[in-house]
């Protein structure tokens, strides 16, 4: 079996700065796979060159198969891979309905409507007021209008830059709920989080990048096993 | 009375002038934050495509037939006006799209020098002021008002009616069509933008057109209004125009068309009453300007600067 997404032997640079460093990881269709690991680890730099905002210095990024390192990012996305940023970037001064549409800006289909319905079903607030400026909601609602949007692209795979970054814990198992939601309903899932806990129990596979590298990998529920991992990321001593 | 009334009408017809061109100013820096400072010689270029149309590119019986001659004209003017405005973006403004900000800025400086020194030394006669003809029916309206009569030319009042008309569409494309929420994403967060599947290059590209198309109309507007231009007219032109952005809040439309009604009105109206007469009426231009910048830096319908996280 090929996976949706190959990652090999990348390495990324902002000038000088090597911020990752030969990582490596697959995510397999219908899968859930995080990456976790400590601030400024490189997971960001990582999903940025993934969605085409970066260019590798060198390494190959492969989606069903295909090299996509080189394409433009409204290619990647037209392929089938969404983006959702960490810290959200909304559209602050456009409102819910707006946002949602751009992220449908690639399709050409007749379902966009009845896709934003849906997204308003899941999250009622959103549907609510959806004519209201989306740089006024509260940060959970942002997060899941983050998601909404990204969703609207159809896309085969969506990598989530640390959804629970500010949340409350009730609204961060909201969030996770949601992603468990997704991935039933098919949609692949490339998740990047500090929370590792939570990320992990979720998870089918896990990658712990530290300092630009990957360092462990394995299944979710072993690595949540691994005292190493407990050690850096869960505070167990 | 009367006079005050037709130095109003005399500031509306040179502001909606202004407006036009400012839309261009403020629609490019909206979206790329570069103050395309050629944009007033994309506006005097294209007078002279205007012209060249006319002399050279119809027949003659079209000549007299309005209004064979005055759209001949405009397209003459608006297509001269918008592929310079994407040659410009493609090669002058692109390539610096990542360099340090005073780079765009002093290439535009550049262009609009070269720009001017090429009509100049190239379109015939044009080393002086150029003959444009009227192209236009010659009906001024006169009002009876107290005190007198007002008189506005109709050349004057298609200048007003086609910028408040092309602002509102503007207005209207920019908020409710696909390519408009493109734009206004790709002004408030490019990467993001990207991430949505926009591509930059498109945007931007668009932005051009819409703002050389708009330069292209002040351009045809100006010429069967004022009869004559040399090339030296994109200059003050452009002043006013960036000037008019800059006071309406750069990247607002509604503060261009605005801001540059009230330019030209400060401009005729305070050139009559204000101190100085005529000779100061750039004066009390550039004092409200600072007046503006000073208690309300993002102009007067510009979104205060946020700081980006
Ligand atoms: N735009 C940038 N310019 C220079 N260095 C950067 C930039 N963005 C991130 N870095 C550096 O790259 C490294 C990895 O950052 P990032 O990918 O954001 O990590 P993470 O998402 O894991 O917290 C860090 O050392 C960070 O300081
Ligand atoms: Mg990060």
């Amino acid at each position: 079996m090929t996976a949706l997404l190959e990652v090999e032997n990348l390495s990324v640079a902002y000038g000088a700065i090597e911020a990752v460093r030969d990582i490596s990881f697959a995510v397999g269709e219908g899968q859930i796979v995080s990456l976790i690991g400590s601030n400024g680890a490189g997971k960001t730099t990582t999903l940025r060159t993934i969605s085409g905002l970066l260019r590798p210095l060198t390494g190959a990024i492969r989606f069903e198969g295909k090299p996509i390192e080189s394409l433009a990012a409204h290619t990647i996305l037209e392929l089938g891979v969404a983006h959702c940023p960490e810290g959200r970037r909304l559209f602050g001064r456009m409102t819910v309905a707006e946002n949602l549409q751009l992220g449908a800006y690639v399709r050409k289909d007749a379902g966009v409507a009845a896709d934003m319905e849906r997204v308003y079903e899941l999250f009622p607030v959103l549907g609510e007021r959806r004519n209201q400026k989306a740089g006024l909601f509260s940060g959970g609602e942002q997060q899941m209008l983050a998601i909404g949007r990204a969703m609207m692209s159809k896309p085969r795979l969506l990598m989530l830059d640390e959804p629970s970054m500010g949340l409350s814990p009730i609204m961060t198992q909201r969030i996770f709920d949601t992603i468990k939601e997704l991935q039933s309903q098919g949609t692949t899932i490339l998740l990047v989080e500090q929370n590792a806990l939570a990320a992990l129990a979720l998870s089918d596979r896990g990658y712990v990048i530290d300092l630009g590298r990957t360092t462990l990998e394995g299944p979710g529920h072993d690595l949540l096993a691994d005292e190493r991992v407990r050690a850096a990321y869960l505070g167990d001593a | 009375m009367a006079t005050l009334l037709q130095q109003l009408i005399s500031g509306l017809v040179l502001g909606g002038q202004i407006a036009l061109i400012a839309l261009g100013y403020t629609m490019v820096y909206g979206i790329i934050q570069l103050i395309n400072f050629a944009h007033g010689e994309v506006f005097m270029v294209s007078v002279f495509g205007a012209l060249a149309t006319y002399n050279w590119f119809i027949p003659e019986s079209w000549q007299q037939t309005w209004p064979l001659a005055l759209l001949a004209m405009l397209v003459g003017a608006v297509v001269v006006a918008v592929v310079l405005a994407v040659l410009m973006e493609r090669f002058a403004y692109r390539p610096l799209r990542n360099a340090p900000r005073l780079a765009p800025l002093i290439t535009a400086l550049g262009v609009s020098v070269m720009l001017k020194e090429i009509v100049r030394l190239s379109f015939p006669g044009a080393t002086a002021a150029v003959h444009v003809p009227r192209a236009f029916w010659d009906e001024p309206i006169t009002f009876k008002v107290p005190g007198g009569t007002v008189v506005i030319g109709s050349t004057g009042l298609l200048v007003i009616v086609v910028a408040i008309v092309g602002a509102v569409l503007l207005q209207v494309y920019i908020s409710r069509s696909r390519m408009g929420r493109a734009m206004r994403a790709t002004a408030q967060d490019p990467d993001t933008a990207r991430l949505m599947g926009v591509d930059p290059n498109r945007t931007i590209v668009l932005t051009f057109v819409i703002g050389g198309a708009l330069a292209g109309v002040a351009g045809v507007l100006y010429g069967v209004h004022l009869n004559n231009v040399d090339t030296d007219a994109g200059f003050l032109t452009g002043i006013f125009a960036f000037t008019a952005a800059v006071l309406g809040g750069v990247g607002s439309i509604k503060g261009a068309v605005i801001g540059g009604f009230i330019i030209g009105v400060i401009k005729t109206v305070g050139g009559q009453y204000l101190p100085g007469g005529t000779a100061y009426d750039l004066v009390w231009i550039f004092v409200l300007l600072i007046l503006v910048l000073v208690f309300r830096p993002q102009g007067l319908f510009g979104e205060p600067e946020r700081v980006r996280a």
